[in-house]
């Protein structure tokens, strides 16, 4: 079983609003997801990500454009074609979206009921599954008995039930707490690694994006502001709804005391620049800072700082202030040595 | 009370059972499809007819707006052209089920509006039907809904049944009216008050019983 690619081509979606014409939910969303990848989109609630998933498996159409899974085409798919489209995609959702009436056992036969496979066959596939998802203690429980990680599990474990080539993640994580969020990404990444399938993603925490996807995009007004590969985009953000997304999660904020002093301009007399400085890969372990202050006689006064792992490569956030005379040398003597640095503002 | 009267007391509970178990499954034949319908055919839905929809609901609410007394005497000719006769428990097996019929049918379709949406979509998103998703997850899931829904239905035909009693039905209704009311014979009243009120709970417990069993949306004790 290997993965399929996802693809949209100039993909848009608008709806007959009550009363007010038409409301864009995407304008122009092309992106690729290559076939294996882990592809997490980020945006905030209403910015469109659950509309671009839901397209995936025709459970909403594109207005404009095209959205391919494996080179079918869903936005036109009807009637059987796109229940053939559908057994190819799995799907995990917030609220598990679990049958209260079924068994762990019978939740994951579910699809396979629906697919019309013999029921001999149902079974020991089944108890596959389940051993896969490590639930084999709770295959005779009904979801009311389980714990959210639990049904999380069971949900993926019948995502996964009709051998699909592409695996869809609605805010998946987003209803369990951080340990339990852990494990599941955990299971996801053994699943990708395993089984090779497509897995599209959408949340609103970056911390998911940071510890599974390999690609990401940046979702804002119906519009992809962003996309590439996860490591480049943290390092380098270039969007500010990105910006915004990741001050979230690299854990780095200004001091109060600063914030609240920090002007865009700068200002007359004498002033500290507030820097950040984004060390990646090799340099993120190099002592740059202290080299410059013992070449140059730059002081540096560092406010915040942390460094992070994506995969296995680390990089680094520094949020400093350098005397503001000194600052465009600063700046030079870090870019020249592959650190990257941008200009938050000034303190007078 | 003589033996006599005994004997008519459990010939009359019989002739209401009969009544009512009779038009309490037709009703469902009938009600239970179109309450699925009608709860799965608004505009958007899976079976999105929103006409047809508006229709079946303007004849189901036109239905139960009859009051029960009336509908029986004014369907005399069609109950008379189906079954023979406009007496006796069979024909008020007719009325009966006119009435169960649209009342079940708004029961399940609140039975079945009630399951969450997302089970739908997570079934929209395998693969299924529209005929899957009505029989492997909405009529499962809505089950507790619906036998609670049925038992009032139950119910509801052991009051309209009694009714039919006073144009010619039989049963506990006729029983009461002809020997407790117009030969004034209290205890035979009584009697017939406190079979239905047992009848009621019987069908009442049962039913709660039953919507319990097919629950599973609370954690259960297991008696580890």
């Amino acid at each position: 079983m290997t993965g399929a690619t996802i693809s949209f081509e100039g993909v848009g979606k608008s709806y007959a609003g009550g009363g007010k014409g038409q409301v864009t939910a995407l304008s122009d969303v092309t992106l690729s997801v290559a076939p294996g990848e882990i592809c997490g989109i980020i945006g905030r609630s209403g910015a469109g990500k659950s509309t671009l998933l839901r397209m995936v498996n025709g459970l909403e159409r594109p207005s404009t454009g095209t959205v391919t899974v494996g080179g079918r085409d869903v936005g036109r798919a009807r009637g059987a074609a796109l229940r053939a489209i559908r057994r190819d995609v799995g799907m995990i959702f917030q609220h598990f979206n679990l049958l209260s009436s079924r068994t762990v056992h019978g939740n994951i036969a579910l699809p396979l009921e629906i697919a019309g496979l013999p029921s001999a066959e149902i079974g020991p596939r089944v108890r596959d599954l389940i051993a896969r998802v490590g639930l084999e203690a709770q295959a005779e429980r009904y979801p009311a008995e389980l714990s959210g990680g639990q049904k999380q599990r069971v949900g993926i474990a019948r995502a996964l039930a009709t051998r699909p080539k592409v695996l869809l993640s609605d805010e998946a994580t987003s209803a369990l707490d951080p340990e339990t969020t852990r494990t599941v990404l955990e299971l996801l990444r053994d699943i990708n690694r395993d089984l090779g399938l497509t897995i599209l993603l959408i949340t609103h925490e970056m911390a998911v994006v940071r510890d599974i996807a390999s690609h990401m995009a940046v979702i804002d007004q119906g519009r992809i502001v962003e996309a590439g590969a996860t490591y480049d985009i943290f390092v380098t953000p270039r969007h500010p709804t990105t910006r915004s997304f990741l001050s979230g999660v690299t854990g780095i904020t200004l001091p109060g005391f600063i914030a609240g002093r920090m002007t865009e301009a700068r200002p007359h007399g004498p002033a500290e620049e507030i820097v950040r400085i984004t060390f990646a890969g090799a340099h993120a372990t190099d002592p740059m800072l202290a080299r410059m202050t013992a070449e140059r006689g730059i002081a540096v006064n560092i406010l915040a700082g942390a460094i992070e792992e994506i995969g296995p490569r680390p990089f680094g956030n520094l949020l400093v202030a350098i005397d503001a005379a000194r600052g465009p040398e600063a700046r030079d003597y870090l870019n020249r040595h592959g650190l990257s640095t941008e200009v938050l503002g000034y303190v007078g | 009370m003589s033996a006599n009267l005994i004997g008519l007391l459990i010939e009359a509970t019989l002739q209401t059972l009969y009544m009512v178990s009779v038009s309490a499954v037709l009703g469902t034949v009938f009600g239970l499809p179109l309450g699925v319908f009608l709860a799965t055919s608004q505009r958007g839905e899976l079976l999105s007819a929103p006409l047809v929809n508006k229709a079946l609901g303007l004849v189901v609410n036109a239905a139960r707006s009859v009051p029960f007394i009336i509908l029986v005497v004014a369907i005399i000719p069609f109950t008379r052209a189906l079954v023979g006769t406009s007496i006796g428990t069979d024909a008020a097996i007719v009325p009966l089920t006119i009435a169960a019929t649209p009342f079940i049918a708004r029961l399940v379709e609140n039975a079945i509006r009630e399951v969450d949406a997302g089970l739908i979509e997570a079934a929209r998103a395998m693969g299924a039907t529209p005929l899957q998703i009505i029989r492997k997850v909405l009529l499962r899931e809505a089950l507790p809904g619906i036998a609670l829904g049925l038992t009032l239905a139950v119910v509801s035909l052991i009051g309209y049944s009694a009714m039919v009693g006073a144009v010619g039905g039989e049963g506990l209704g006729d029983l009461g009216i002809r020997y407790g009311y117009q030969r004034f014979m209290p205890d035979v009243m009584l009697a017939v008050v406190v079979i239905l009120i047992v009848l009621v709970q019987i069908v009442q417990s049962a039913g709660e019983w039953i919507a319990a069993r097919v629950d599973r949306r609370a954690p259960r004790n297991r008696g580890h």
